[in-house]
């Protein structure tokens, strides 16, 4: 079963909030308390060039994810399969040890449940066939929710476009 | 939970009114999405469009008919009955017809495809006195082309998709979104396109330009005129479109000669060598090349000639009617098919005079939107006669239109002041009546048009009933109809009797129109013969370059350039704009929303405030007039030095709005005596012809 990635294109992205908002609407969060957040380094100018870049940031499902190993009742739990750490919220006792334990800081409270909430990539709906929340209503397609291996090629792909203006593809194809 | 249900419809959070699916559980919506039957939307939604269902649990709104129980603005209010508050009007506007006759009744709204019967309305009870919010919008641009094709700004429209080069003035295509525009702008520039963005403030736009120039504010039309310059005087024009489509190109190529790149430099800071480069690159991706002539360009007093100038570069480059430029939007008819019927029975014309003076103190002018600025005098004065009743629908003149205070004080002439709303505004805080209208997820609409190469229809559905006391506005307008014994002009009780009236003898069911939200009547895109069969509505059927309405009028079609003027030394020009996630001030409150935006900020030129011993985060007082108020700078090199920012709708002054209550700051309330300024060819305020000053806070 394949272990998904959220692959985010700066190139593309706004950082118009659409996904922040998508999670918080689709999860029912606390109003401004989404699992994924939306950066900017920016506006600035950089070594004289005006800049403005966004950054996408979200639950990376480790393989070794140091959230479930520092869960002591079993509410986060890496699943079978694809791999999505996952969350329980009936099982969480609010004792906020994955806080501490997670080094890319992605668990978060929730002080109208008065548990923790994280990006489970929206598993209920990947298991009807659809993509997570933030993905679906992303306004310019700068989120795509893939296979992990392909994240790199998209990741390669785009980094080659943007150095060398032009279309590119993986020279296998015709 | 309970039946799940899946209703295609339109969206309601801003004016762009985005195709949307919405997914409903019982009597909840539990989710909303862009449209996917639309191919350009796909399931794509903006901030403000997912925040939808935090408006539908909003209860910081008006949920009820209320009647003011108190002077005007003091905040008290009586809640009533819908036959209370109908009769109440009804009442109200009958004794102001008796007496002043049925002109005396103003009414101004957002535009928009659905409000045929608000100005069925008008008609019925004989006012010709419909505006819309234009004047803080388009209406200069519309005017523009009107002055050189004949028709409004809507006829043409832009084919960013298939673009080589995009030029856009100020147009912040990525921040002001309409989501198919913007994604189909990402798409382009993905695929190589280039982008050249115009704006002394470095937004999100400007971020993703091939080329950001940082021009000095109100200088648009120089630039355009030098950029005109170089193109006829290099031969870089599409002399077959000019030759067969232009009229009168001769007065615009004498005209432009004066007007050099190097005295173009000298006036918006632009490098002339950049303006030869930009012309010559352009004009090889010519004819696909998009110049955007402007969405809000209600600025400068210039507006109109900024905006004439850049459509006419699209002209020059032969942009017209050519996929990756401009194109015409065709309508049933193009398609042959029948279109939509009007809902009014018979109304009577309405001959009257219109108080603003469009069509006849200024002929020039579209009848149509009207000049809101021109009616408010006309309220204050009682010239050319008495305006006493006021209907603002989901309009808010006291955010939208500058200097509120001024606004307020012409109020006082009225004898009856409606707001019909969503939500509160500021101006219903000085309403004698609100009439709550439901939300756009809780309401059915008139069938739409759809322009576009498919032509087609289409419907807003109400996904689920209304949560409270709250009505659609064409039954609120078709009840006070009645009550002024209007009735025979409306024979309709619901939705479904409008919609029959609307499609009879078109073929096309609502069935059809539901089932994906909108149905188009072609299969193909219809494009005119762009060398032989393009419908200009001017009297010679052409491009006029010297159009004879405003001649007439005194006011040259070719008009010599004039510089702004500079702000004196502690003062700054004042700009405003918009962010992706908040709409002109309207959902400052929204409980989804508002934490992402509490207060604005101002934005200063990072060398200038140093200058005043201000560096980033600092607070400064910044005042015009009466208003005063404090907040923080962003202290920046991307903003042009003579310039401020600051994102618009802030201040909000209704305390029922306990989240964004006296947040920020109005821009609009900076604005002082502004509301007599404006471009007298296009109509529009000329909001950016402010001096505000700005000091470092003790």
């Amino acid at each position: 079963m394949a272990k998904y990635y959220i692959y985010h294109d700066p190139t593309r992205c706004i950082g118009c909030l659409a996904c922040e908002i998508s999670c918080m609407d689709w999860k029912e969060l606390p109003y401004g308390e989404a699992n994924c957040r939306i950066f900017r380094f920016g506006p600035e100018a950089v070594f004289g060039e005006p800049d403005l870049t966004f950054m996408y940031t979200s639950c990376f499902h480790c393989e070794k994810p140091l959230c479930v190993e520092a869960c002591p009742s079993g509410a986060l739990a890496k699943r079978e399969g694809d791999g999505i750490v996952v969350f329980r919220e009936d099982l969480c006792i609010g004792c906020r040890a994955c806080i501490t334990a997670c080094p890319w800081g992605i668990p978060q409270w929730n002080e109208n449940a008065g548990k923790i909430h994280k990006c489970d990539y929206c598993a209920d709906r990947i298991d009807q066939g659809l993509k997570p929340a933030c993905v679906t209503r992303c306004p310019v397609d700068a989120l795509k929710f893939v296979p992990v291996e392909e994240a790199s090629q998209l990741k390669r792909m785009r980094w080659l476009r943007d150095t060398f203006g032009r279309q590119v593809a993986p020279a296998a194809k015709y | 939970m309970g039946e799940k249900r899946t209703v295609y419809s339109i969206c309601g959070m801003c004016s762009v009114r985005c195709p949307i699916m919405v997914e409903v559980e019982g009597d909840r919506v539990r989710w909303i999405s862009g449209n996917p039957h639309d191919a350009g939307m796909g399931t794509a939604l903006c901030a403000k469009g997912i925040a939808g269902r935090a408006l539908l649990d909003d209860t910081e709104r008006p949920l009820s008919p209320l009647i003011r129980d108190g002077e005007r603005g003091s905040g008290k209010w009586r809640t009533v009955s819908w036959d209370e508050a109908l009769d109440y009007v009804a009442e109200k506007l009958k004794a102001i017809i008796d007496q002043y006759g049925g002109r005396a009744v103003l009414l101004s709204d957002r535009g928009g495809p659905f409000g045929e019967y608000r100005k069925a309305f008008l008609k019925a009870i004989g006012s010709p006195n419909y505006c819309n919010h234009d004047v803080t919008c388009a209406v200069s641009v519309n005017h523009a082309a009107l002055s050189l094709f004949g028709f409004g700004r809507k006829t043409l429209n832009y084919d960013y998709k298939n673009a080589k080069h995009i030029v856009l003035y100020g147009r912040n295509i990525l921040e002001s979104i309409k989501i198919k525009t913007t994604k189909a702008v990402i798409n382009a520039l993905d695929r190589g396109a280039k982008l050249t963005y115009i704006d002394p403030r470095y937004s999100v736009t400007a971020s993703k330009a091939t080329r950001w120039w940082r021009i000095r504010p109100g200088t648009d039309y120089a630039l355009n005129l030098a950029l005109m310059h170089i193109i006829i005087k290099e031969g870089l024009y599409d002399k077959a479109f000019v030759s067969r489509w232009v009229h009168g190109f001769e007065h615009l190529a004498k005209f432009v000669e004066q007007y050099t790149p190097e005295w173009a430099e000298e006036e918006t800071g632009i490098p002339a060598q950049e303006m030869y480069l930009f012309c010559r690159e352009i004009a090889q991706d010519a004819p696909h090349v998009i110049f955007h002539p402007g969405w809000m360009r209600a600025r400068y007093k210039q507006a109109f000639w900024e905006s004439r100038t850049t459509y006419l570069l699209n002209v020059l480059l032969g942009a017209i009617e050519v996929p990756g430029g401009l194109f015409f939007m065709k309508g049933p008819k193009d398609a042959g098919k029948k279109g939509l019927n009007s809902i009014g029975e018979n109304l009577p014309k309405v001959e009257e005079k219109r108080a603003d003076g469009a069509g006849w103190k200024y002929p020039y002018i579209n009848k149509g939107p009207g000049l809101l600025h021109r009616a408010f005098e006309a309220i204050k004065t009682g010239d050319p006669y008495p305006i006493k009743a006021y209907i603002v629908h989901r309009h808010d003149p006291l955010t939208g239109l500058p200097d509120p205070e001024a606004q307020v004080e012409i109020f006082k002439n009225l004898d009856l002041l409606v707001v019909v709303d969503v939500n509160w505004s500021e101006t219903a805080k000085y309403a004698d009546v609100i009439l709550p209208e439901c939300t756009y997820l809780e309401r059915s609409d008139l069938i739409a048009n759809q322009k576009g190469l498919k032509p087609g229809f289409r419907i807003r559905t109400a996904a689920i009933e209304p949560r409270y006391d709250t009505k659609p506005g064409w039954w609120i307008y078709i009840q006070l109809a009645k009550r002024l014994g209007k009735g025979e002009h409306f024979p309709y009780e619901t939705i479904e009797d409008l919609w029959e009236k609307q499609l009879e003898g078109t073929g096309i069911t609502v069935a059809q129109i539901q089932e994906k939200g909108f149905i188009t009547l072609t299969d193909k895109p219809i494009w005119y013969d762009r060398m032989n069969d393009l419908p200009f509505k001017t009297e010679s059927g052409k491009i006029e370059i010297i159009n004879k309405k405003w001649e007439d009028a005194g006011i040259p079609c070719l008009k010599p350039y004039e510089s702004p003027e500079k702000p004196p030394k502690g003062k700054f020009r004042l700009l405003f704009g918009r962010c992706a996630w908040q709409t002109h001030g309207m959902w400052m409150n929204n409980p989804a929303l508002h934490p992402y935006l509490k207060e604005n900020v101002l934005w200063i030129n990072k060398k200038v405030a140093e200058e005043m011993g201000l560096k980033d985060g600092d607070k400064v007082i910044v005042s015009n007039g009466g208003y005063k108020k404090e907040m923080r700078i962003f202290a920046t090199e991307l903003i042009h030095p003579e310039a401020v920012f600051m994102l618009h709708g802030f201040g909000r002054t209704v305390p029922q709005q306990t989240r964004a209550y006296n947040r920020g700051v109005a821009d609009q309330r900076l604005e002082v005596g502004l509301l007599d300024v404006y471009d007298p060819a296009g109509g529009a305020n000329a909001l950016c012809e402010c001096f505000i000053e700005v000091k470092p806070a003790k």
